[in-house]
């Protein structure tokens, strides 16, 4: 049996490498990384306490949702870091300074 | 030690072992081909914890769907970043992460003190779930249960995220499209 504990230690150590990514990083692929990583350790959460629902299942439910919500906002932001390298020619997010016009 | 503790230590090992090498390395194609390995891994992760569906969801919605969008945004946006990112590998680099390294620790400590005060095994809601056996056992049909859910009591939350995903999709396509003459 494992125990919640381990689920738990295991998805803060993922959050906070996602959160030392989104702090340091010059880039903004690799930042979406990072978010991405602390998406995916809440949603580990959300599915290890969904194991104590078997009726209504809503923990596994709320991460099916997460996981399609990280898919629509990661295509959101990558368009916006296409159009940031076009107008940019740079994606890191310290060198966009300017407003359009 | 059972089996399946052994196999939540490796996979738990390697899902953060390579979330580690992800936010180390200097080398951003290597960087996103170990986060693959780290969703493969979190994908046992939630074997484990006895969700197979939402496991089979995140290797084709996050490996066959995102991974796949960032490595296509990676190419498109030229070979200048993989420049940039290499001439960072200065002695000046690793001075300006540590304050997020920092920040990251300890965050992290922070969270597992708590954890140690929570005592997530033995909260109340999940004492009685487990007393009144509504606790998902290996054997059980946890997919058709799913189904059900997700067609009756939450329907609501489904059709709300049919609509913004359409519109995300919506505005994604608006937002790469080549502009003429603003």
């Amino acid at each position: 049996m494992i125990s919640l504990t381990d689920f738990l230690v295991v998805s803060a150590a993922l959050f906070c490498i996602g959160l030392y990514m989104i702090v340091s990083k010059h880039n903004a692929i690799q930042i979406l990384i990072g978010i991405e990583l602390m998406l995916n350790a809440a949603i580990l959460n959300l599915v290890a306490f969904g194991k104590y629902d078997k009726l209504n299942n809503s923990g596994q439910i709320f991460a099916l949702f997460a996981i399609v919500l990280a898919a629509a906002t990661t295509a959101v932001a990558l368009a916006i870091i296409l159009n940031v390298y076009r107008r940019y020619k740079t994606i890191d997010p310290g060198e966009v300074n300017r407003l359009k016009d | 030690m059972t089996l399946l503790q052994i196999l939540f230590y490796v996979m738990g090992f390697i899902a953060v072992a390579s979330a580690i090498y992800v936010a180390a390395t200097k080398n951003l194609v290597r960087c996103v081909f170990m986060f693959f390995i780290t969703l493969f891994a979190l994908a046992g992760l939630y074997v484990l914890a006895l969700a197979d569906f939402v496991a089979i969801t995140q290797i084709v919605i996050y490996v066959g769907g995102i991974l796949v969008l960032i490595l296509f945004a990676f190419m498109l946006s030229g070979k200048e970043n993989l420049n940039i990112i290499q001439q960072q590998g200065s002695r000046l680099m690793n001075l300006s992460t540590l304050p997020a390294l920092v920040l990251a620790v300890l965050f992290f400590v922070l969270m597992v003190n708590m954890m140690g005060k929570i005592d997530a095994d033995n909260l109340d809601w999940i004492k009685s779930s487990i007393q009144n056996g509504n606790v998902i056992t290996p054997d059980a049909n946890v997919t058709d249960n799913i189904g059900i859910n997700l067609m009756t009591r939450y329907l609501l939350p489904f059709e709300a995220i049919s609509i913004l995903l359409m519109v995300a999709l919506v505005g994604a396509a608006h937002l790469s499209r080549k502009e003429r003459t603003a």
